[in-house]
C-alpha cells in the first residue's frame, strides 16, 4: 500500500515536473535517488558485484530518467516505466561488470520499497565523467551541480545568455548518458 | 560529482520535455509513409489494370495480408518505443499475418491445378518485387527508427526487427497495387523475402542504433 501511495506520488511529481515546477522535480528526483540506490545495492549484492560503484549506476539511471521522461505516457502509473528504465540500467551494469544475467530480475527490482538515503560510496567513475566534458559544457554541468550555482549566476558569470547555458546543460547531460553509455560498451 | 549535484542539474536542466514519443513515432510513420507514397506514384504507380484487379479475391487478399501485417507491426512498435515488458498480445497478432498468408497458399493449392503451381509462384516480376519493396520502404524505416531512438525500448534487437516489419508492409502495400503477381504463392515466396530482409536489417541497425 505505501509502495502504491509513493508511486502515485511519484506520478503526480512528475505532472508537475513536465508541467516545468522545478522544486517538484527535485523533489522527485532525491526521492527516487533513495529508491534507486537501495535498489542497486540489492541488484549487485545478488549478483556479487562489487558495490563500490553503486553511486555510477543510480546516477546513470537518474540521467536515463530524465532524458527519456518523455517515454512516459502521463496516464499511465510511472511506477513500472521507472523500473523498466532502473532494470535496463542495472542489467547494462551488470554485464558491464562481466555478470551474466541469467536469473528473473524483477525480485530485485520489486524495489522502491526500501529507501537508502546515504550515498557516501565510491564516486570517481562520475568524476573523471565530467571531467571529460568539453570546455564550456563542463564549466556550466560543474557550477550547478558542485558549486550549486543556478542558471542565471552562471550566464552572468559566463557573460552568456541564460538560454545558451540551458542549451549547453542540455546538451552536457546529453553528453554524460552517452559517457557512460560508453563506458559499458568498452 | 555527487548525485545531489546531478539532480540539481538534472532539475535546472528545463530544456524543455521533448514531444511525447506516441506523438514523435506516429508522425515518423505517416511521414514515412507519405513520403514513400509520393516515390511511388512519382516513380512506380498503380499497374493500369488496377480499378478491375480491386475486384478479384486475389488481389484482394494480397492487400489483405500487407495490411493486417502492418497492423500488428504498428500495434507492437508503439509498445516498443518505450521501457518495459513487450505486450504479448502484439506478439501474438504479429502472426496473424503469417498464418492468414499460409492459409492463402493452402486454398491457391487446392484451387489451382499443380501442373500450375510453378508458374504461379514464379510469377513475372519477382526481380522487381524484391527489389522494389525494400526501395520503397526506406524512407519510413528511417523515419520509425529515427523516433525509436528518441524513444527507450528494452529490446533494441526485436524493436529495429519490429521496425523493419511496419516500413516493409507500407512498401509491400504500395508495391501491391502495382505488381500484376495476385497469387497467394507469389506472395508467400517473393513478399516474404522482401519483408525479412528489411526485419533482418532492422534487428541488425536496432541492435546498434537503439541502445540507451
Amino acid at each position: 500500500m505505501a509502495q502504491l501511495n509513493r508511486e502515485e506520488e511519484w506520478a503526480a511529481l512528475m505532472r508537475a515536473a513536465i508541467d516545468g515546477d522545478a522544486a517538484a522535480y527535485r523533489r522527485l528526483l532525491e526521492s527516487l535517488s533513495h529508491s534507486l540506490r537501495a535498489a542497486t545495492r540489492r541488484g549487485f549484492a545478488q549478483f556479487g558485484a562489487a558495490q563500490n560503484d553503486v553511486e555510477d549506476v543510480v546516477q546513470e539511471t537518474l540521467l536515463a530518467i530524465h532524458l527519456k521522461r518523455h517515454t512516459w505516457d502521463s496516464s499511465q502509473p510511472l511506477g513500472p516505466w521507472i523500473r523498466a528504465i532502473a532494470r535496463h540500467k542495472l542489467i547494462d551494469a551488470l554485464r558491464r561488470r562481466g555478470r551474466r544475467i541469467e536469473v528473473p530480475i524483477e525480485t530485485v527490482l520489486d524495489f522502491l520499497a526500501a529507501d537508502e538515503p546515504r550515498s557516501d560510496l565510491d564516486r570517481q567513475d562520475a568524476e573523471r565523467l565530467v571531467n571529460e566534458l568539453r570546455g564550456r559544457q563542463q564549466t556550466i554541468v560543474r557550477s550547478i551541480s558542485v558549486e550549486g550555482k543556478s542558471i542565471r549566476e552562471v550566464a552572468e558569470r559566463l557573460g552568456m545568455n541564460e538560454g545558451a547555458v540551458r542549451v549547453a546543460l542540455h546538451r552536457g547531460l546529453k553528453a554524460l548518458a552517452a559517457m557512460h553509455r560508453r563506458g559499458h560498451e568498452t | 560529482m555527487k548525485t545531489d549535484g546531478l539532480i540539481a542539474a538534472l532539475a535546472a536542466d528545463t530544456q524543455g520535455v521533448s514531444m511525447p514519443i506516441g506523438r514523435t513515432l506516429g508522425l515518423a510513420v505517416a511521414g514515412g509513409a507519405v513520403a514513400a507514397a509520393i516515390v511511388f506514384a512519382i516513380d512506380i504507380g498503380m499497374r493500369p489494370d488496377v480499378s478491375t484487379a480491386i475486384t478479384t479475391p486475389r488481389f484482394l487478399f494480397k492487400l489483405l495480408f500487407t495490411l493486417t501485417l502492418l497492423a500488428s507491426a504498428l500495434g507492437l512498435i508503439w509498445n516498443l518505443v518505450r521501457p518495459g515488458a513487450v505486450s504479448s498480445g502484439w506478439l501474438i497478432a504479429l502472426a496473424a499475418a503469417p498464418a492468414l498468408l499460409a492459409i492463402g497458399a493452402v486454398v491457391e493449392m487446392l484451387v489451382v491445378p499443380t501442373s500450375d503451381w510453378e508458374h504461379r509462384l514464379v510469377g513475372s516480376n519477382a526481380y522487381m518485387c524484391v527489389i522494389l519493396i525494400p526501395a520503397l520502404s526506406a524512407l519510413p524505416f528511417a523515419a520509425v527508427l529515427l523516433a525509436l531512438r528518441q524513444g527507450a525500448t528494452s529490446h533494441p534487437v526485436l524493436a529495429g526487427a519490429v521496425a523493419g516489419l511496419v516500413s516493409a508492409s507500407i512498401g509491400a502495400t504500395l508495391y501491391a497495387t502495382h505488381c500484376i503477381d495476385d497469387s497467394p504463392l507469389f506472395i508467400a515466396t517473393w513478399y516474404v523475402i522482401a519483408i525479412t530482409f528489411m526485419a533482418l536489417l532492422g534487428a541488425l541497425l536496432g541492435a546498434r542504433l537503439l541502445r540507451w
